[in-house]
């Protein structure tokens, strides 16, 4: 049980990933590469905040700025400069490997004695329950630390997910979903396409950075490796939510992303339980992004290769 | 209201696909004309149409429209006081975004937007009434993605966007080439009909002559780059699609004769 709500809360985490995949990937067709470097780098941002004592609601806040500073630099490259998309994303990222270094001042920085938002929330449930170490929840032991992250986590997700529904209704984020739709029609329209797509792209970095700070609250640690193949766990989470529940809608999609990062954590976690080698990972990871890619296209192949021809 | 003097552009200078699109083009349009611009394929009619929109800037030449210098301004910039219709029919709207979205979008054409709602139940009436009057029965469908919709539907609304904040100038290139006929003539109408109704000065590109002498209040024929004919008043409403196809055929003959002289000279003397 306590497995399975680690692998819940960390699915949790990272469907904050997914949201800023899914605006970079989906709404902009923009393979942004950053979210590797960037998810670190909200670690590395409220880690060294936390060893100097700052407030843990303001040392998260500080990784999501400093994910849209890394957003809206990739966003320049590549607007400005006309650097090619995935390059942009492979120079900003490649750049924050030694960023991320330099904030942390090691490679490794643990968080166990220091004031997180975890610990906050941990005492603030503590009190709730009355000091209890365990709750009963419908027979299960559960450790009232756990459940106390999971409903944290669960509030935080709820609520940037409400927020970016709210936010692609109104003006400005209707211009946005245009914008990667069709750039032509909205530039016809007034919209600066150019500032649209580093907008979008800072708050997808930024998100993707929150979702780095808290992890590192949740793990105890931020660590400079953290990132790597970030976006296509991302990637899968999103394809994984578009398979659940479709994109029929934006509201659809948000907690398709949820739903998809919560389910591929579960899955993963009980593959390792049942003794995947975690060195794999990331390559059955890539490879089950590979698949979903390709299967689309393979089933409408098949599909029409069995359908009676037609004179 | 719109001043284009002596605009020049070249495309791919200094190599093997220099194309000289526009060598020199001068046209000054009054408020509320409607002028029509005809031309041969590689004549620089679109050409015209996008440097006035901004999707280029001009390498001479100035721009100038409802009393500002836009020469330099960026396509987005002049949306503000231009509504366009391209030629593809894909081109005007968002295809994956509802009807009533794409027609939010267009209510603010020029504007800033910010964290108001694009939609609410005001705006949805609004919209509603304005769609009805295209009389396509689309005003059921506004939370339909315009995806869905066939070309002539789909360019009806583009219309209508770009219309919707009265545009200082409209622009319309070949938009009902893409069209088949019966839509296209409900679209023609359709311009016709909104042209009208707000006195909008407009430039409209197309291939059709009878299109031509049917519509607008003057007639431009481009030919390599330049303006070759400019009809207006009495002229224009005397203009017959045979007499437009008579002056293009004038110049080809012109164009062959130069062509076949060089060839005789050539063979005999070099």
């Amino acid at each position: 049980m306590n497995l399975l709500i680690g692998a819940t809360t960390i699915g949790l985490i990272l469907a904050l990933l997914a949201f800023g995949v899914y605006l970079s990937f989906r709404i902009f067709s923009f393979p942004d590469i950053t979210a590797d470097g960037s998810i670190t780098l909200g670690a590395a941002v409220t880690a060294a905040l936390l060893i100097h004592h700052v407030a843990p609601w303001e040392a998260t806040l500080a990784g999501f700025l400093a994910g849209m500073i890394a957003g809206s630099i990739t966003g320049l490259l590549h607007t400005k400069f006309k650097i090619n998309e995935l390059l942009s994303g492979i120079l900003v990222m490649t750049a924050l490997y030694s960023v991320n270094l330099h904030i942390m001042g090691k490679s490794n920085v643990p968080l166990m004695n220091e004031a997180t938002l975890t610990s906050q929330v941990e005492s603030l449930y503590a009190n709730f329950f009355g000091g209890k170490e365990d709750i009963d929840v419908f027979g299960w032991a559960v450790s009232v630390r756990d459940a106390s992250t999971l409903m944290g986590v669960t509030t935080i997700v709820a609520l940037v997910g409400l927020a970016l529904y709210l936010f692609f209704r109104t003006n400005l984020g209707t211009a946005m979903r245009a914008t990667g739709d069709n750039p032509q029609m909205i530039r016809a329209l007034g919209v600066s396409v150019d500032f649209i797509l580093i907008l979008g792209l800072a708050i997808s970095n930024g998100l993707i950075a929150l979702a780095g700070s808290l992890l590192a609250q949740y793990q105890g640690f931020a660590d400079v490796q953290m990132g790597i193949g970030m976006v296509v766990w991302g990637l899968a989470s999103v394809i994984i939510g578009e398979a659940l529940v479709g994109t029929s809608s934006i509201g659809l999609v948000i907690t398709g992303a949820v739903m998809g990062s919560v389910l591929f954590r579960l899955l993963v976690a009980i593959a390792l339980r049942w003794g995947l080698n975690p060195n794999d990972l990331k390559l059955i990871t890539a490879l089950f992004v590979f698949v979903a890619l390709i299967a689309p296209a393979m089933i409408r192949k098949f599909k029409s290769a069995s359908a009676p021809k037609s004179a | 209201m719109l001043e284009i003097d002596h605009i020049r552009k070249t495309f791919h200078p200094g190599t093997p696909n220099e194309v000289k699109a526009l060598r020199g083009v001068t046209l000054n349009l009054e408020k509320g004309t409607f002028l029509i611009i005809i031309g041969t394929n590689g004549s620089g009619k679109s050409t015209l149409l996008n440097a006035v929109a901004g999707t280029f800037f001009v390498d001479e030449g100035t721009i100038g429209l409802a009393g500002n210098n836009i020469t330099h301004w960026p396509e987005h910039r002049r949306a503000k006081l231009i509504g366009r219709v391209f030629q593809n029919p894909f081109s005007g709207t968002a295809p994956n975004m509802t009807i009533a979205e794409n027609l939010a979008l267009a209510t603010r054409r020029g504007k800033p937007r910010g964290f108001s709602w694009a939609l609410n139940r005001g705006m949805m009436t609004e919209l509603r009434d304005r769609v009805r009057t295209l009389n396509m029965g689309l005003e059921q469908r506004l939370e339909n993605p315009i995806g869905s919709l066939s070309g002539g539907q789909r360019q009806a609304l583009t219309l209508l966007m770009a219309s919707w904040l009265k545009p200082d100038l409209l622009l319309l290139d070949e938009h009902t080439a893409a069209l088949d006929p019966k839509s296209a003539d409900q679209v023609i109408r359709l311009t016709h009909d909104i042209i009208q109704k707000d006195k909008l000065t407009t430039l409209m590109v197309t291939h059709s002559m009878q299109q031509a002498v049917n519509l607008g209040d003057r007639i431009v024929m481009m030919y390599k780059g330049e303006v070759l004919h400019d009809l207006s008043g009495s002229e224009k409403q005397r203009a017959r699609p045979e007499d437009l196809l008579q002056r293009f055929e004038d110049v080809r003959r012109r164009e062959q004769l130069d062509g076949t002289v060089a060839e005789m000279l050539r063979k005999n003397y070099i």
